[in-house]
C-alpha cells in the first residue's frame, strides 16, 4: 500500500473550487424542482383527472429511469433532435429539477393531505379563492411538516450533482479526477473529494435542524 | 327587526354518497334576524349551515343569497366574502399572528392598504377583548380566546351574514360565556346570524327564530318564545325534554 496525501495537499485549492460549481448545480435544482415539484402535487390532488394522470406518469417515469441516462438523453439526445446544444449547467439542472421534481411532488402531496381540513374551510370562507390559499395558508404549513424530508431530497440532489462530471463541467468530483491524472493518483484525490461532499452534507444536516427548530418555535 | 330575504333557500336537498342528509328545506332569513338553528345530532344543522356558503354543495334546490341564485356559480369565492363563518375547531391560521389572521383576507381579498387593515383589526381585536394578544401567535391562546379571534377575522371581511357553526361545542365550559358574550354584543349591532348551537338558554335569549331540524327536514320554525313553551310536533317535545 503506498498512500501519499503529501503529493496532493498542493492540490487541495483546486478541487476545493470545485465548490461553487457544485452548489450552483444544486441550488438551482433545489429550486426549480420544488417548483416544478409544487405544481405536480397540485395536479395530483386537483381531481382533475387528465392533469392527476400526467402527473403520475410523470413521477413514474422519473422514478423508473436512471439518472445518468436522463442526463445523457437530454445533454447528448436532445441536440441530436433540435440542434440546440445545451450547456452542461443547463443539461444538469433542467434533469436534476426535472427528477427531483418527480420525487418531491410525492412528499409535498402528503405534506399537503395532512394539513387540517379546517384551515382549507376558513380560508375558503373568507372568500379567498383555490391558488391563493393553496399557497398563503395550506402550502406554508405543509411544508413545515415535511421540511426533513426536503432536506433529504436536496441532500440526494447534492450528491447527484456528481453525474455532471461525466459532462466535463468542473464539479468537485471532476477537479478531483483531473488532479488524479495529473499525478496517477487516484484514491487521495477521491478520498478529499469525499470528505468535501460530507462536509457540504453535515452543515445542510445542521442547518436545516435549525431552520426546523426556528419553524417550530410558535408550536 | 325582519327586513329583506337575504337567503332564502328552496327546497334544498344535501346527500353524502346514499346518505340523504338534508331533505327538502325551504325556508328564508331576514336582513338583521338572528337564527338558532338546533336538533338532536345527526338531524342535518350543519350540513344545512355549511350548505348556506356553498362549503357544501347542494345535491338538489336552490340557494338565493340577496335574490340571486348561488346554487351553482362559479365565483363560489366572490360570494364567501359577504358571508361570514365561525367554526367549532376555531380554524385559526397556526402560522399567522393573531393579527395576521384578521388582516390577511381584507388585504388580500379585499386589497386593502395594509396601515388600515391593521387599524381596523386592532380595533375588531378590541372589540372581543384581545388587543393586548394581536403580536401573539394562535397556539398561545385558550380556546375561548381563539374563538374570539375567529369571530374577529369573520368580522374583517364587513360580511353580510355570519354563519356559526357550533361556537362554544370544543371550549371548557369556563370559557364558553366570554364567547357567548361576544356573539350578544354582535346582535346588537344588527347583523344577520345563524347559530348552530346546543346553547338553549342562549338561543332562546337572544335568537329571533329557532330552527329545529329533525332528520334532514326542518319540523320547526318559530320564535323563541312559541317553540320553548309549546313546541309542536312530538320530536322538538322529546328534544327539549332532555335539554332543559
Amino acid at each position: 500500500m503506498n498512500l501519499d496525501f503529501s503529493r496532493v495537499w498542493g492540490s487541495i485549492p483546486f478541487i476545493l473550487q470545485g465548490i461553487p460549481t457544485t452548489l450552483q448545480y444544486t441550488l438551482l435544482s433545489v429550486v426549480f424542482g420544488f417548483l416544478l415539484g409544487v405544481i405536480l402535487s397540485l395536479c395530483k390532488i386537483s381531481g382533475i383527472k387528465p392533469l392527476d394522470y400526467f402527473a403520475q406518469a410523470y413521477t413514474s417515469i422519473f422514478r423508473g429511469v436512471p439518472l445518468i441516462l436522463m442526463l445523457s438523453l437530454v445533454y447528448f439526445g436532445i441536440p441530436q433532435l433540435t440542434g440546440y446544444n445545451f450547456s452542461a449547467l443547463e443539461a444538469g439542472v433542467i434533469t436534476f429539477s426535472l427528477n427531483s421534481a418527480a420525487y418531491v411532488s410525492e412528499t409535498i402531496r402528503a405534506g399537503i393531505l395532512a394539513v387540517d381540513r379546517g384551515q382549507r374551510e376558513a380560508a375558503m370562507s373568507l372568500g379567498v379563492p383555490y391558488l391563493l390559499y393553496m399557497w398563503d395558508i395550506i402550502l406554508p404549513q405543509a411544508l413545515k411538516n415535511i421540511l426533513p424530508a426536503l432536506v433529504n431530497e436536496s441532500i440526494n440532489l447534492l450528491k447527484d450533482t456528481a453525474l455532471v462530471s461525466t459532462l466535463g463541467a468542473q464539479d468537485i468530483l471532476r477537479s478531483a479526477q483531473i488532479v488524479g491524472a495529473e499525478k496517477y493518483l487516484y484514491f487521495e484525490p477521491l478520498i478529499i473529494a469525499g470528505v468535501i461532499y460530507y462536509v457540504l452534507v453535515i452543515t445542510l444536516t445542521f442547518g436545516a435542524t435549525a431552520l426546523e427548530k426556528w419553524m417550530r418555535r410558535i408550536d | 327587526m325582519t327586513g329583506d330575504r337575504i337567503i332564502q333557500v328552496e327546497d334544498l336537498n344535501k346527500s353524502f354518497g346514499k346518505l340523504h342528509v338534508l331533505k327538502g328545506i325551504t325556508t328564508n332569513i331576514h336582513k338583521g334576524e338572528v337564527v338558532a338553528i338546533i336538533g338532536p345530532s345527526g338531524c342535518g344543522k350543519s350540513t344545512f349551515l355549511r350548505c348556506l356558503n356553498l362549503l357544501e354543495e347542494p345535491t338538489g334546490g336552490r340557494i338565493y343569497f340577496n335574490g340571486k341564485d348561488i346554487s351553482h356559480i362559479k365565483e363560489v369565492a366572490k360570494i364567501r366574502q359577504h358571508i361570514g363563518m365561525v367554526f367549532q375547531q376555531f380554524n385559526l391560521f397556526p402560522h399567522k399572528t393573531v393579527l395576521e389572521n384578521i388582516t390577511y383576507a381584507p388585504i388580500k381579498i379585499k386589497k386593502i392598504d395594509k396601515n388600515e387593515a391593521k387599524e381596523k383589526g386592532l380595533v375588531l381585536l378590541a372589540k372581543v377583548g384581545l388587543q393586548e394578544k394581536a403580536d401573539v401567535y394562535p397556539s398561545r391562546l385558550s380556546g375561548g380566546q381563539k374563538q374570539r379571534v375567529a369571530i374577529a377575522r369573520s368580522l374583517a371581511m364587513e360580511p353580510e351574514v355570519i354563519l356559526f357553526d357550533e361556537p362554544t361545542s370544543a371550549l371548557d365550559p369556563e370559557m364558553v360565556k366570554e364567547v357567548l358574550d361576544v356573539m350578544k354584543s354582535l346582535i346588537s349591532t344588527g347583523i344577520t346570524m345563524a347559530i348552530v348551537t346546543h346553547e338553549m338558554n342562549f338561543a332562546r335569549e337572544v335568537s329571533d327564530r329557532i330552527f329545529f331540524l329533525d332528520g334532514g327536514k326542518l319540523a320547526e320554525d318559530a320564535t323563541p318564545e312559541n317553540f320553548f313553551s309549546q313546541p309542536q310536533c312530538d320530536r322538538a317535545k322529546q328534544f327539549l325534554e332532555k335539554m332543559l
